[in-house]
């Protein structure tokens, strides 16, 4: 309860303070946001209100994806509360990055009076026309009387069917002027019914194909972890004998520990994954979207597979690849469905087929000297056996901590994966250590991408939030200049990149920071960021011209996979290494 | 989408009339308009105005797309929050309307030339002045074409169209 006095419920409340009453009744729990003018009442009103805790991020940006990293890690919406016209446009990069990967979070920003808007006003932005593209759905608020209704309807539209993020917007005179605050029970909205349960014809016609396939895959993409899904996901696998590839954002929906693993797909996916993919004579795609990272060149994607694609948003079947049984629903609720109408399949030999395509083609990398990114990921993947909450930036360390870390549960993997926003890493990170306080939470960003929102140091610092920040520096934005290596004739343009003394950094924001150079410091490194609580900085100098294999080039084939080359010649400090050792490990 | 970017006009892609109805709120025309723009789907041209429920509108869309296309727009169409319903009336008989308002400068010898072509397609003239007619003229979009055609060979000065409107006709009988 607030700590205002007990009241009537006839009793005029502003605005704000309704906005206030609603996110309680909403149970939300905690806000990230930046205040400002137009929002100023709003703060006054979350003041006195020990419901909710705010926190206030370094920039609106971080808040944004503070309450994405929120929702990944607990199923929960995330809410960002910011100001109007510059406030509200920092969002944007935040939301588009929700957008893309369906996070459901509220972002409510302040606006001008309503008899400004038009005006060129002060800090005036068209924030909903600006974010109509990117948002699930938005709002204006034109009148207190549809305040309360309208945050219901928005956490109800971010939450549910296919969830994505939702903005409302709040003038500043509507968020002043009073009324009774009644908070609806139930949400209606004759426009906007999604469906989650599965046709039966359909789960026949899938049934049949699933029972006539020999060699199936299961593709399961981040629907199935936002549907809540792994569990029915994991008993439908093993149930079947089939096996499992997910996408990056599907990381967690499946144990990595499980034989039927065959780890990530897609461009930078494992060999045996993608082999797998290629052969198969039944792919079944469970909340995943068919992106480009994921199949390459469209019409030669599983060429040889009928296809059956789970997917509560209609508009994602065939969309880029024609599927043969499409059945609309909650991955949860279809694989329920489903699950007491299959059979065991007899997969022996396909199994067996990939075990040999694993052996012959694992993921590997060669150690030496100085650190791999590699191997620091597979060091903490080992120590933390897939408990632990992984937040990846965007760039080369983003592929391998995809590659190299054994993912166990669901919600323990968290990336930008279809904006691909650098600077997400951080603040994400931060949001799902409020989340998640049960768990290790290790933020790793590549020197590049750490720049991008460095200010929420100041935030981890100030409420202690305990997020392990490793910062991979190979003093390259690495990822484009392994494009310019392979596809550009090695014409490193703007790549290089000076960055600051990261230890001196960590100690300027009251932050313990470390360094470490050899990989014969990495062990030691890597147990001591964990024995202290609270925030570590840790900065791995790392060498800087190691490539992300395999890799399917953009919009290519399956047929041109470059697979790890034998001979990686990686120039550490300008000097040659001579005594390398092959690492190899395989997902499953 | 797909990747092919060969030949501007894709024999494929037929002309369709679709039928939706929204929530009367604000901004719906933009959120249509502006899923349009932003999945780069062809506008031909596009409608909006109140029904008989004054909380709902209905929007005509005229489009071009080859079946996938079309698919997508639907389905993209049905997505958006305030959407009530979407038909693609293309393969349904249906009726179809469309306005125009067409200002011709006129000479004293051409006026009732003009006047004939008006009357033959059953038009009305709805302005008049020593120098101009301005011709209303209803009917479907072809008919709208044709009477536009005739009237070129005159000088044309603006021409105004309402883009179509159009209903699910109910009749079924012989052909
Ligand atoms: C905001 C933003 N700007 C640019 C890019 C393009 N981009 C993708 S990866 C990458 C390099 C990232 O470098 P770094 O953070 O050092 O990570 P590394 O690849 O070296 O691991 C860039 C610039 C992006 N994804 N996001
Ligand atoms: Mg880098």
């Amino acid at each position: 309860m607030t700590q205002h006095t007990p009241t009537s419920p006839q009793r005029q409340m502003t605005g704000a303070e309704i906005f206030v009453r609603s996110l309680i009744e909403e149970k939300v729990d905690i806000v990230f946001g930046y205040p400002g003018g137009a929002v100023i009442g709003i703060y006054d009103a979350l003041h006195d209100i020990s419901d909710i805790t705010h926190i206030l991020t370094r920039h609106e940006q971080g808040a944004v994806h503070a309450a994405e990293g929120y929702a990944k890690a607990s199923g929960k919406p995330g809410v960002a509360l910011v100001t109007s016209g510059p406030g509200a446009t920092n969002t944007v990069t935040g939301i588009a990055d929700a957008y893309m990967d369906s996070i459901p979070i509220v972002v409510f920003t302040g606006q001008v009076a309503l008899k400004l808007i038009g005006n060129d006003a002060f800090q005036e932005a068209d924030i909903v026309g600006i974010t109509r593209p990117i948002t699930k759905h938005n709002y204006l608020v034109r009148d207190v009387n549809e305040l309360a209704a309208t945050i219901r309807e928005a956490f109800y539209v971010a939450t549910t069917g296919r969830p994505g993020p939702v903005l409302v917007d709040l003038p500043k005179d509507v968020m002043a002027t009073k009324t009774v605050f009644s908070y609806p029970k139930t949400v209606k909205m004759r426009s906007y019914v999604p469906h989650t349960e599965g046709h039966q014809k359909q789960l026949d016609k899938a049934i049949a194909l699933i029972e006539k396939s020999k060699r199936p895959v299961l593709y399961v993409g981040g629907g199935t972890i936002l549907s809540n899904a792994a569990e029915e996901l994991t008993k439908f696998a093993r149930k079947t004998n089939i096996p499992v590839t997910t996408t990056l954002h599907g990381l967690g929906a499946f144990p990595e520990s499980d034989e039927l693993s065959m780890g990530m797909l897609g461009m930078h996916g494992t060999w045996y994954s993608n082999t797998a993919v290629n052969y198969c004579d039944l792919l079944i795609a469970v909340g995943a979207r068919f992106d480009d990272r994921v199949t390459g060149k469209t019409d030669a994607f599983a060429p040889e597979a009928k296809k059956i694609h789970i997917d509560i948003d209609p508009s994602n079947i065939s969309k880029n690849v024609k599927v043969d049984v499409p059945i609309v629903g909650d991955v949860k609720k279809v694989l329920q469905q489903l699950l007491p109408q299959v059979t065991a399949l007899d997969t022996k030999d396909w199994i067996q087929t990939i075990k040999n395509w694993k052996e012959e083609h694992p993921l590997r990398y060669k150690n030496g000297k100085y650190i791999r990114m590699q191997h620091v990921i597979q060091t903490i993947s080992e120590v933390t056996k897939g408990n632990a909450v992984m937040v990846s930036d965007v760039g080369q360390h983003q592929m391998w901590m995809a590659q190299f870390y054994r993912y166990i549960h669901p919600r323990t993997h968290l990336t930008s994966g279809g904006l691909g926003t650098m600077g997400f890493s951080l603040p994400a990170a931060m949001g799902a250590a409020f989340a998640r306080k049960d768990l290790p939470i290790i933020s790793m960003s590549g020197d590049g991408g750490i720049q991008m929102n460095l200010q929420e140091l100041a935030t981890i610092r100030e409420h202690n939030v305990p997020v392990k920040i490793l910062i991979m520096n190979n003093g390259y934005l690495g990822m484009v200049r392994q494009w310019q290596e392979l596809f550009w004739r090695k014409r490193y343009s703007h790549v290089e990149m000076f960055g600051p003394d990261y230890v001196k950094l960590a100690a300027a924001y009251g932050i313990p920071g470390f360094r470490a150079t050899l990989t014969e410091e990495v062990d030691d490194i890597v147990k001591k960021m964990f024995e202290i609580e609270g925030p570590v900085i840790v900065e791995f100098k790392v060498v800087k011209e190691e490539n992300v294999y395999p890799m399917i080039p953009a919009g290519q084939t399956y047929h041109e996979i470059i697979d790890v080359p034998n001979e990686q010649t990686v120039p550490v400090n300008d000097e040659q290494e001579t005594d390398l050792s092959l690492v190899t490990i395989t997902k499953g | 989408m797909s990747t092919t970017t060969e030949t501007p006009v894709d024999q494929s892609a037929h002309k369709h009339t679709i039928s939706v109805l929204l929530e009367n709120k604000f901004g719906a025309l933009n959120r249509v308009a502006g899923m349009f723009s932003a999945k780069g789907y062809n506008l031909e041209s596009i409608t909006v105005g109140p029904t008989e429920d004054s909380s709902v509108s209905r929007m005509t869309i005229v489009t071009r797309g080859d079946d996938a296309i079309i698919e997508q727009i639907i389905k993209q169409l049905n997505k958006l929050i305030d959407t009530l319903k979407v038909v693609d009336l293309t393969y349904d008989s249906f009726m179809e309307r469309e306005l125009a308002l067409i200002k011709i400068g006129t000479t004293p010898d051409n006026r009732s030339e003009i006047m004939q072509i008006v009357e033959i397609f059953q038009g009305k003239i709805i302005d008049i002045s020593h120098k101009t007619v301005t011709v209303e003229a209803t009917g479907s979009g072809q008919k709208v074409d044709a009477i536009i055609k005739m009237l070129k060979p005159f000088h044309i000065k603006e021409i105004a169209r309402t883009g179509r409107v159009a209903l699910k006709r109910e009749f079924v009988g012989e052909a």
